[in-house]
């Protein structure tokens, strides 16, 4: 028996160190455990794979750091998965040896997402990253070396103390390395956490500093021939890649609303008009695993109202919009009447196509606003 | 009862110089409440009375000494009351006027004092707290003396705290004061000096009969309303209600008139036996109209039936509140609000918010203008909004300000009047120490903090009372604040010309600061008529956005996004500018916030 979804996520917590601005579900200094976790992904896995309609479009490995995975458990692990058209791989710089890179190659990886957030050593050590600019740098010579021709690089502004020139420079070293894809992330300090309470003041004064961070980012890699094709993720255009699509597929199913299975702790799946949160602790998970269980999952139960106003959330994000057919009635028109005018948003109608919804430059770097705006 | 052997008073004072702590303790003195019922200031029946340690509502009660009945009638402390201290006056021969011994004469000693001998009474002087260690009981009873042209050896001492000197008082009481002088055959008169109203039994008035006498179950006419009723029942305080045959010549007590509207009897009416009318009513009665005018909107649009309910049950025992229904633009359902001046509004704020729950966003005080159009029709506007463009001229109420202050603060004093355009009368020396300055100002400068501005100035030594001194042509202008181009029409205000940059510029900048970005750049400007006189923008949101959505955890970003759309929900709406509550109460406060 075979079912429908085409993405798997698969969560794998451990990291050397936990950085103070992470708030995903992380493991530290339980290197003992990771063969027993694969043991315990492969189970899950096993209990799950009829809702997968195999072979996969996407598997998505992230973490925590999956390449900090001892070798053997990581190789283990993803040869053991499911065939799919997109592996792609969350990798940390200093994790990333020639070894390890051919590893990845072998057992057939399409693309690394490396975690470089910053090239400034006072703002990788701000953010407690355990890399230095040359292991960035260094990493990403050892995955095209194992030729990886899909390297997306992640990046971070808005980091304490991080200036213009700061960003710029970033911005300069990153497109040095050509990579395929860029993901460049606003941090995020939120509220109570240790990284706020050492940075969230000076983050308040820089407030204003930063806010043409995100359109200065935009300007430069639209400049240098990426496409802004969702919020914060950017892509070559095919033209300047040997006319490839660049764009994250894995990630794409999320933003375009297909269903998806998540495995590993802390993971979420959305299958139909369900959200399953599988349990973050791992004691747990891998006892109920032992015993041949499913680990515990928390069940969000969703309707076609909420689906159709996440589709909204996250299709306006994308460049290409959102047809009028996936919002339903989650749709304000009045609100759409006032945006139209304002110059944030805009309808295009193919030759063939769907009517779509389309956010015009400033209409996405307003995104939450609007969206808050144009949800009924 | 033989009408020689009745006396009728007030006690009038300063705030907090002691009256009904004095009143309290003339209770226990003449047994009238027994220790076990003896609450501190038994007279302030309500709460907010008690604890703000001011009388609202005039009260009377009838205690027996020597063989004498004593009727104290009580008054209010405050000069939003002072037509209700007048008719409380009225309906005396004397008045026991208390000064503290540490404190002196003060403004509102004055004033009463001034209104006590313009209603002919006999005045006993009497200096409180001499207890205290500070207290200076000859000084303060040589100002007394001063103030009344009587003998300063006359002004009795007492502590109304611990008792010391109080039989004294009611001694002089009988001996000083005349006994009522009414005539027992004539037609009946009796003076409406109060009323309050109960839900079972409608309107209690409280009376003191003139001449003749009223009983239960009689048609009885109010002279100037022309309102009739039968009277339920007659009694008198002592201190609670208790019911009598008869309200004879002189005598103080209620009628229980089964009316539904406290407005159909209002105070300073005379009563009269509809079987045999008086000819003439009693002399004084008015009209009072409310000076001071505010809108309240519920902070929460869905409390205003609430709103409108508790304004209905406060109007019950408040004749003097008016309100009407206005609608706001920016704030949505509310009412326009009349009070008699400051403290009136503050207390039927607090009340609403305290006994009925409600939060509340009041609109800055103004005033009644007297507004004449170029076709020569003549207006009263109660709310700026409605301040026609068109208008050939604009008067505005005056007041006459008793202000008594320590002699080195009198230039700080003299330069805030003069700064809120005041016109310097006249000086007198109470005391060596002491001045009192006579000054007309136009009643929008008191409302716009002059009080705290005094006090601030004075280290809080200044005291002020000041009367109504009717309505003088000025240079007045409304002040529109535009947010977006539309104009707030809650934030209008009327003010003089001179005055019109400087507040227009401070509500602007304000409003800068409290309004949120939006998505498009926001224009914030005071104008009077077409014309801008400030202006600041709220630049336009360079960025929002939702961070990272990670690993499919499509709730989380979702819940973001609900909160903020929550957000919004709170916010008013002024055209497209979504502005939050906050920033209305941060510009209606904007007076507050001047005064640190």
């Amino acid at each position: 028996m075979t079912g429908s979804v085409r993405h798997l996520y698969v969560h794998v917590p451990f990291c050397a160190h936990r950085c103070g601005y992470c708030d995903f579900v992380t493991v530290v200094g339980r290197e003992g455990l990771h063969g027993r976790y694969v043991d315990g992904l492969l189970a899950e896995l096993e209990l799950e794979r009829m809702v997968l309609a195999e072979p996969l479009e996407t598997v998505f490995l992230g973490g925590g750091t999956p390449t900090f995975t001892e070798a053997g458990e990581l190789r283990r692990l993803l040869e053991a998965l499911p065939p799919a058209g997109e592996l792609t791989v969350e990798a940390n710089p200093e994790t990333v040896t020639p070894e390890l890179a051919r590893l990845l190659r072998e057992a057939g990886v399409t693309r690394v997402s490396l975690g470089a957030q910053t090239f400034r050593p006072d703002l990788l050590r701000v953010l407690e990253r355990q890399a230095g600019p040359d292991d960035v740098r260094r990493a990403f010579y050892h995955l095209r070396d194992a030729s990886f021709d899909n390297i997306s690089l992640d990046l971070l502004h808005g980091i304490p103390g991080q200036s213009t020139s700061d960003l710029e420079l970033d911005i300069e070293e990153a497109l040095a390395l050509a990579p395929e894809h860029v993901s460049y992330y606003e941090l995020e300090a939120k509220p109570g956490t240790r990284f706020t309470h050492a940075h969230g003041a000076e983050l308040a004064r820089q407030a204003e500093a930063m806010e043409g961070y995100f359109e200065l980012v935009i300007e430069r890699l639209t400049a240098a021939g990426f496409r802004w094709y969702e919020t914060a993720n950017f892509c070559r255009l095919p033209e300047h890649a040997q006319g490839r699509d660049l764009r994250s597929r894995h990630n794409l199913a999320y933003w375009l609303g297909r269903d998806y299975l998540g495995l590993g702790i802390g993971a979420v799946s959305t299958l139909g008009m369900e959200r399953l949160r599988t349990t973050p602790r791992l004691n747990a998970y891998l006892a109920a695993l032992g015993r041949g269980e499913a680990p515990t999952r928390e069940v969000e139960q969703l309707d076609a109202r909420i689906r159709a106003d996440e589709r909204v959330m996250l299709g306006l994000r994308l460049d290409t919009g959102l047809p009028f057919a996936d919002a339903g009635a989650s749709l304000d028109r009045a609100a759409l009447g006032r945006l139209e005018r304002l110059g944030l948003a805009t309808r295009r109608v193919g030759a063939d196509g769907p009517e779509t919804l389309v956010l015009t430059p400033r209409g996405r770097r307003l995104g939450g606003a609007v969206t808050a705006e144009l949800l009924a | 009862m033989d009408q020689n052997r009745i006396r009728n008073f007030s006690i009038i004072a300063h705030i907090d110089h002691g009256k009904s702590t004095l009143a309290d303790r003339i209770l226990e003195v003449t047994n009238t409440v027994t220790g076990r019922d003896m609450r501190a200031q038994v007279l302030d029946s309500m709460e907010l009375e008690r604890e703000r340690g001011i009388t609202i509502k005039a009260q009377a009660v009838r205690v027996e000494w020597k063989g004498h009945v004593l009727n104290l009638i009580d008054t209010p402390g405050h000069v939003d009351f002072t037509y209700e201290v007048s008719r409380s006056l009225q309906a005396c021969e004397g008045a026991v006027l208390v000064v503290d011994a540490a404190q002196g004469v003060e403004a509102q000693t004055v004033a009463n004092a001034y209104l006590a001998i313009e209603n002919n009474l006999e005045l006993l002087p009497v200096v409180n707290k001499i207890d205290l260690p500070q207290a200076d009981p000859e000084g303060a009873g040589r100002e007394l003396a001063e103030l009344v042209g009587d003998d300063p050896e006359r002004a009795l001492r007492v502590s109304a705290k611990t008792g010391q000197g109080v039989e004294a008082v009611l001694d002089a009481i009988i001996e000083r004061i005349p006994a009522p002088a009414g005539d027992p055959d004539a037609p009946s008169r009796a003076l409406v000096f109060d009323s309050s109203y109960d839900q079972y039994r409608g309107v209690v008035a409280f009376v003191r009969v003139i001449d003749g006498d009223f009983h239960a179950r009689e048609e009885v006419r109010a002279m100037a309303q022309g309102t009739r009723f039968e009277t339920e029942e007659v009694g008198f305080f002592s201190p609670t209600m208790k019911a009598a045959e008869s309200l004879g010549v002189g005598e103080v007590g209620y009628i229980v008139t089964g009316l539904k509207d406290v407005a159909k009897l209002r105070v300073g009416d005379t009563l009269t036996s509809q079987a045999r009318p008086a000819e003439e009513p009693l002399p004084g009665y008015k009209d009072v109209k409310p000076m001071v005018f505010a809108a309240l909107f519920p902070t929460d649009s869905d409390e205003y039936p609430q709103l409108r309910d508790a304004l209905e049950r406060l109007k019950l025992n408040d004749g003097s509140l008016s309100y009407e229904p206005e609608t706001s633009q920016a704030l949505g359902f509310g009412f326009r609000c009349g009070f008699l001046g400051l403290l009136h509004m503050e207390i039927v704020r607090e009340r609403l918010e305290r006994e009925f729950d409600l939060d509340l966003l009041v609109t800055a005080p103004t005033v009644a203008y007297l507004v004449e159009t170029p076709t020569g029709e003549r207006l009263e506007v109660h709310n700026p909004a409605d301040m026609p463009e068109d208008r050939e001229r604009v008067e505005e109420p005056y007041v006459r300000a008793s202000i008594v202050v320590p002699k080195d603060g009198v230039g700080q004093v003299m330069e805030l009047c003069n700064d809120r355009r005041g016109r310097f009368d006249h000086m007198e020396y109470p005391s060596t120490e002491r001045v009192l300055l006579i000054y007309e100002l136009p009643l929008a400068e008191i409302v716009f903090d002059f009080y705290d501005q005094l006090k601030s100035r004075t280290k809080g030594y200044a005291s002020f009372d000041y009367d109504l001194a009717g309505f003088r042509e000025g240079q007045l202008v409304r002040l529109d604040v535009l947010v977006g181009g539309e104009p707030v029409d809650a934030l209008s205000l009327v003010l003089h010309r001179d005055e019109a940059y400087a507040r227009g510029r401070a509500l602007v900048d304000r409003l800068r600061e409290e309004i949120p970005r939006q998505m498009f750049d926001v224009p914030v400007q005071a104008a009077i008529g077409s014309r801008i006189i400030a202006r600041e923008t709220i630049k336009a949101k360079r960025k929002d956005v939702i961070a990272k959505c990670y690993g499919g955890d499509i709730s989380r970003k979702r819940k973001l996004l609900e909160k903020q759309k929550a957000g919004k929900k709170r916010m008013k709406q002024v055209g497209a500018v979504e502005v939050p509550q906050e920033a209305f109460l941060a510009v209606l406060n904007l007076d507050e916030g001047s005064k640190k």
